[in-house]
């Protein structure tokens, strides 16, 4: 592993309050300059974790090194990182200026150059213009960037944020998102991520951690994450997901032939993965993954139209499919179907997909 | 006016004419029903405040004239209450006594509403009532409570004595400065802590931690943080304590001994004793006056070291 690979390495890190085991033991390696989300439902230990990284909580076993150093026992002020809160921490005694120029103050820089690297700040946060103003009379997306551009200013090896895109409205937040990754990109820093939206993650991230309970439970891509899950709960809580129980009829030469009851039989790659005859094997496929037709077709498995929404650029129905109990969940883009969004509730459809279009999960 | 009233027609015509004119006019004025609801206070203020002050500015202008007033406005008195180097005198050792003892009780409850503030995470209110206890007994009751502690006798001086520490009672424990210092500082507490800890309280901790997370270190963030933060409730706390401390009579006169004499005795004393009251109000007024000063130069300066904290 090179240096970058492992940049902050967290190594079996544990963290516990009282009796309540916040995080069980979590390893991992985040990389040099990469978008690094943490994502989970609120109480999953994602936030404790960050803010082992800030030096706020220590861990209660394991090491975490950021660039080589030991950080277990460095103070919060003595860490090379820095935090954008989620309630962002404005001070509200002091104007934006003295907000964003606040760590400066300790390195003891002559004024004129102390100025320059509040402006240069100002304007990297699209904020020129807004120093003198006191900090108690902005916006929600104002305060946001002071509080990035305060961290940003002291050039941290790595900037960690806490949700800090929660408390804006759904256009705004948009909108800062785009701007996240562009500041991300333009300036080269680590960022350590931790969000609840998982949109959000997709969107932003180089890579996430799915956590949940204390526990990491997959780190990849996005679109890693998204086609290729590895868990039942990861597949859940990354967009929907269909999931079905299979069996495996047969193996030859890497194929395994799967047979999922009343949607026949399908085909997988079994390369790697120890697949024994007779044996039941969990599988997902997602919703936009399988063809909504309204005719017969050749494989196409017949059910019938329960339920259906509309989601502006995308369309969701529900279909029952016989001696299947759940609801199978189907999307497609609303783009020349309205044929489809014709379709009545109760209507005859038939389901069709591609066997590589089903994921296999690990078991339980 | 009704007129007017009506024509803006967004209330029925019907419910405005079940009320009569002047419940009209409140229920439609902001300022008149704020008005309504402050003027118990109000009459309060004008009979038992107001209408004192004025008769005392009055007087002040006036002189004695044997047992009686002579009406006729003179600068007289002020002229000898700044003529007469013992007013003055009286005047700096009021400022000067109630200053350190303001001092010192802000000093001292800082740290306590800090700790409350800061540290203590259950029955906060309890700590809180726990601190005020003393006061729910009679300010004279304390004054005399601090008689006998540092009395010539008193639990000071014995148990020094006992422990063979002294040879004979310290003197200067009872009848001085030191106690009416001592005293005032312990007889106001409550009034300090009470505004320290709300100012305190209402601090967001994550800004304390933001400011570590930018470099500071415990002291520093003290300094920048949570002193500035906290500087509405040590000016209040101040004031509390200052303003009345100066013109205090009650324990100077129990406790103060002749060099513990304050301003306060000797306005007592021209209302009583010496029987010239408007000698006694031009002291009064002289006083309100110097302590108005002292009070706007405090709010300036701390405004400045703010500012340079920052």
């Amino acid at each position: 592993m090179t240096p970058s690979e492992s940049y902050i390495s967290i190594r079996n890190v544990g963290k516990k309050f009282g009796d309540f085991e916040a995080i069980e033991s979590i390893s991992m390696d985040i990389r040099e300059g990469e978008f690094f989300s943490l994502l989970g439902a609120s109480g999953c230990g994602k936030t404790t974790l960050l803010r082992m990284l800030a030096g706020f909580e220590t861990p209660t076993r394991g090491d975490i090194l950021i660039d080589g150093q030991q950080m277990n026992d460095v103070p919060p002020f003595e860490r090379p990182v820095n935090m954008v809160f989620q309630s962002y921490a404005i001070f509200p005694h002091m104007n934006v200026r003295d907000n964003i120029g606040y760590g400066l103050r300790r390195l003891k820089l002559p004024r004129a150059k102390r100025n320059d690297m509040i402006d240069e700040m100002l304007e990297l946060v699209q904020l020129q213009g807004y120093g003198d103003r006191r900090s108690d009379a902005l916006s929600g997306g104002q305060r946001q960037r002071i509080a990035l551009a305060r961290a940003l200013i002291l050039k941290p090896k790595v900037l960690l944020l806490d949700e800090p895109l929660g408390a804006l409205d759904k256009r705004l937040r948009e909108q800062m998102q785009v701007e996240l990754r562009r500041l991300q990109r333009s300036v080269g820093i680590t960022f350590v991520f931790v969000t609840h939206d998982q949109e959000e993650a997709l969107t932003l991230s180089d890579r996430i951690a799915v956590m949940s309970g204390g526990k990491v439970l997959q780190v990849d891509t996005p679109d890693g994450l998204y086609e290729r899950p590895r868990t039942r709960e990861v597949a859940g809580f990354i967009g929907s997901m269909n999931f079905i129980e299979g069996k495996v009829l047969s193996r030859v030469n890497g194929h395994a032939t799967l047979g999922l009851s009343a949607f026949g039989e399908i085909q997988v790659d079994a390369k790697q993965i120890g697949f024994v005859e007779g044996e039941a094997v969990p599988l997902a496929i997602r919703p936009e993954k399988i063809e909504l037709l309204k005719e017969p077709s050749e494989g196409a498995v017949p059910g019938s139209l329960e339920l259906k929404s509309y989601h502006g650029e995308r369309s969701y129905f529900q279909v029952r499919v016989d001696g299947c109990d759940d609801l199978v969940s189907v999307s497609t883009q609303n783009a020349g179907r309205a044929k489809l969004r014709a379709l009545e509730e109760g209507a005859a459809v038939w389901l069709k997909w591609r066997d590589d279009a089903f994921i296999v999960l690990d078991k339980n | 006016m009704s007129d007017a009233v009506s024509t803006q027609g967004s209330i029925p015509p019907t419910q405005t004419e079940r009320r009569n004119g002047l419940g009209r006019l409140i229920a439609r004025s902001e300022v008149l029903r704020g008005y309504l609801m402050l003027s118990p206070a109000m009459i309060i203020m004008i009979i038992g405040v107001l209408m004192p002050f004025l008769i005392l500015v009055a007087m002040s202008f006036w002189t004695r004239d044997g047992f009686d007033f002579d009406t006729t406005l003179t600068l007289t008195n002020y002229g000898r209450a700044i003529d007469e180097p013992i007013f003055g005198a009286f005047l700096a050792r009021s400022f000067w006594v109630s200053g350190i003892a303001t001092v010192a009780t802000v000093l001292l409850c800082y740290p306590m509403a800090y700790y409350v503030a800061f540290h203590v995470h259950r029955n906060k209110m309890l700590w809180i009532i726990m601190m005020t206890l003393p006061f729910w007994t009679s300010y004279l009751l304390r004054v005399f409570a601090w008689k006998v502690i540092l009395g010539y006798e008193g639990v000071i001086n014995s148990s020094l004595l006992t422990a063979g520490v002294i040879e004979a009672p310290l003197e200067f424990l009872l009848y001085s400065q030191t106690a009416v210092i001592i005293t005032l500082a312990h007889a106001w507490a409550a009034f300090a802590i009470l505004p320290l800890y709300v100012s305190l309280e209402k601090i967001d901790r994550s800004l304390l931690e933001a400011a570590a997370d930018l470099g500071d270190g415990p002291t520093k963030r003290f300094l920048r943080i949570t002193l500035p933060l906290s500087l509405p409730g040590v000016i209040s706390a101040t004031f509390l304590i200052f303003i009345p401390t100066t013109g205090d009579y009650i324990t100077p006169a129990l406790l103060g001994g002749p060099d513990g004499a304050m301003i306060g005795n000797l306005i007592q004393l021209q209302f009583g004793a010496v029987n010239n009251w408007p000698m006694g109000a031009t002291l009064s007024i002289i006083l309100m006056l110097w302590i108005a000063a002292v009070a706007l130069v405090f709010l300036f300066v701390t405004r400045k070291s703010k500012e340079s904290l920052i």
